[in-house]
């Protein structure tokens, strides 16, 4: 069965948008309202942020959301809980980002179990690597068929750019430059020589370029040289409690005119 | 059973290397290059001539002989409050600084808690001509203002993390989060034996040269090299890496880490990272975390800056479940009481970190003939107003 991630990809070449959200933010029964949003809206895949007490790769907006849906009472059992409806809702892949300690403490094949009931696609952890990865996690991500996102940089080698495209993870989560989420675009002729670069390696694996897009025409650069963007604190600092639905779609919108 | 890292930075089924991927490149340089370069001659000699002529090395061993009348024991204090800026910190300061130097970065950053890595930090850095920033908690950074003037002084940025708890926990990350956006001209100096491998190896062997001191004069003061116990205060655990380093494989030896209690381990308010954590992953390592049952990090609580860390090193954690380290646990009332038991009787005020190994000694029975080395991490300069506002003295 082609999973829906591949399928996804499958669909069109290029111009992915992935958008990113922390669970129980703004509101701690926010998370179907949000998915429903954006499975009507013209978004391709699902990140749903597990939020985290000491997030490390992320900036101050995702830190920020993380605090506010801790502080809701966001937990695992109540995000399961919420995701009970996730495929009755959307048939968009959806991946949960988070933490590795998370997973860890609520048990891996637990984790992995409940992920793969509810339907979820995969998991990216970023503070996982693929060393790790292969020494505690693999067997059981396979076990629940769950596919694991893996970061790369404008500093990683290419050989380790190999290494993470033979592990077949859905997408490869290209970080756009060094820094945490929520950083700033501008021109970068650094930037762009990374994403030459990764695209002249003609990997087998999608690549999606995160980190710092919060716009058009972000995303339109990048979309030149991978299959997509991912956007996160953006998306977050869009959110309006007061219409949810509307702000999410105006955002779209504005991002994908 | 041999206490020792593995080639994944495991001790036992703790620490590896649990990091962003942006961070990767950085400590992947670190674990190719940190043992080549430390352990090469000239380093070697650069390290332990600026430990001798600018640290002080050796720090006295110093027979108690009041307080070995009173605990029935001979016990000795291993004096690492008498290194120039008043603790075992600079030892590794000093050594990761010139590593870096080695690596050819430019720039240093640090977290603190109680103040004492970030002071080191600092300066071994002016020492060294490199530009220093230190991230210290909000809370932290008002509780141990006399450390926070004398970094300034000493020409470093001292950085407010105001972030989650605002504490020591907060500070790391904040550094974690500089470090990973500014990976190529800047190293890392991490002030436990925490973090990813192969920080806790690289922290242990810098400090290695307190357990190695202490053999060379048990030797020549007792006949023997090894004592019987050594004990040592824990939050991250570097000091008592230090103390243990070279008596890990010597199971005559009993290890003896003290953590803090706080209000009493079962009060809700502590730092007693063994008795009330449970495996988990922060800062880039696994280890025993103070968690949630939803493994959210939750805030320790102690007296003393130095000690409420929500994890320990994962040496540590393997030496308490292994049962290769006895643990202990003290209160804030019997490490103020200790502090000033020592000042009282030996004329030595020590860090309240300090102050919680010397309060364990009350929980054993020694034999007369026991040699008893005490590691005395630091002196109490920096916390005169911690021992005034608790007024026991």
């Amino acid at each position: 069965m082609t999973n829906r991630i591949e399928k996804v990809f499958h669909q069109k070449e290029k111009e992915k948008l992935t958008i990113y959200f922390t669970a129980g933010y703004p509101r701690l029964e926010d998370t179907n309202t949000i998915l429903k949003a954006l499975d009507e809206s013209d978004v391709d895949i699902i990140e749903i942020g597990m939020p985290y007490s000491d997030p490390l790769a992320d900036g101050p907006t995702i830190q920020q959301s993380s605090m506010t849906a801790l502080a809701n009472g966001m937990n695992l059992n109540k995000l399961f809980e919420q995701l009970a409806e996730l495929r009755k809702i959307t048939q968009k892949p959806v991946f949960i980002m988070g933490y590795c300690n998370n997973v860890l403490k609520y048990g891996t094949e637990k984790f992995c179990q409940k992920c793969a009931e509810v339907g979820i696609d995969g998991l990216i952890l970023p503070d996982m690597p693929m060393h790790e990865f292969k020494l505690q996690f693999k067997p059981i991500f396979d076990q629940y068929n769950l596919k694991n996102v893996f970061l790369v940089t404008p500093k990683t080698s290419e050989e380790r750019i190999k290494e993470v495209d033979e592990q077949e993870g859905g997408f490869i989560y290209m970080v756009s430059s060094s820094s945490t989420t929520g950083g700033s675009w501008g021109d970068s002729p650094e930037r762009l020589e990374y994403l030459k670069r990764i695209q002249s390696m003609n990997l087998k694996t999608p690549r999606m370029v995160g980190f710092g897009i919060s716009d058009h025409a972000a995303l339109k650069m990048v979309n030149q040289f991978a299959d997509g963007g991912i956007i996160g604190s953006a998306f977050i600092k869009a959110l309006n409690a007061d219409d949810l639905e509307g702000s999410i779609k105006g955002f779209i919108k504005k991002i994908k005119p | 059973m041999e206490i020792k890292i593995d080639e994944n930075g495991y001790y036992g089924k703790f620490g590896g290397a649990f990091i962003p991927e942006l961070l990767h490149p950085n400590i992947e340089e670190l674990k190719a290059n940190y043992l080549k370069i430390s352990e090469d001659e000239e380093f070697q000699n650069e390290f332990k001539s600026l430990l001798k002529d600018y640290v002080g090395r050796p720090t006295p061993l110093f027979l108690a002989k009041k307080l070995s009348e009173k605990y029935g024991a001979k016990i000795y204090l291993k004096r690492e409050d008498l290194n120039h800026t008043g603790a075992h910190k600079i030892n590794n300061a000093i050594g990761q600084a010139l590593l870096a130097k080695r690596l050819g970065k430019k720039k240093i950053i640090a977290e603190t808690g109680a103040g004492q890595h970030g002071v080191a930090t600092a300066t071994a850095c002016a020492l060294l001509d490199m530009p220093c920033t230190v991230f210290m908690g909000e809370i932290d950074m008002e509780r141990q203002k006399p450390n926070v003037e004398r970094m300034k002084i000493l020409g470093a940025k001292v950085v407010p993390a105001t972030s989650g708890s605002k504490t020591l926990k907060d500070a790391t990350n904040e550094a974690m989060r500089f470090w990973i956006n500014n990976p190529d001209d800047t190293h890392y100096i991490i002030g436990s034996v925490v973090g990813p491998h192969p920080f806790p190896d690289m922290v242990s062997r810098f400090q290695s040269v307190i357990s190695e001191e202490i053999m060379h004069q048990l030797q020549e003061q007792e006949g023997k090299n090894a004592p019987d116990y050594v004990i040592a205060c824990v939050g991250g655990g570097s000091n008592a890496a230090g103390a243990f380093y070279h008596y890990l494989n010597n199971e005559k030896v009993k290890l003896v880490a003290v953590e803090a209690a706080g209000h009493g381990i079962d009060s809700g308010e502590t730092a007693a990272t063994t008795a009330k954590g449970s495996e988990g992953v922060l800062h880039g390592f696994k280890t025993l975390l103070m968690q949630s049952e939803d493994g959210q990090v939750t805030e320790p609580y102690s007296i003393s800056a130095g000690l409420d860390y929500p994890g320990i090193g994962p040496l540590h954690a393997h030496l308490y479940e292994s049962k290769r380290g006895i643990f202990k646990y003290v209160t804030d009332k019997e490490a103020m009481d200790a502090g000033v038991e020592l000042s009282k009787m030996e004329g030595i005020i020590p860090a309240v970190e300090t102050a919680h190994a010397l309060a364990a000694l009350d929980q054993f029975n020694f034999n007369k003939e026991d040699v008893v080395v005490i590691n005395l991490s630091g002196r109490g300069d920096k916390d005169l107003q911690t021992y005034i506002n608790f007024g026991n003295y």
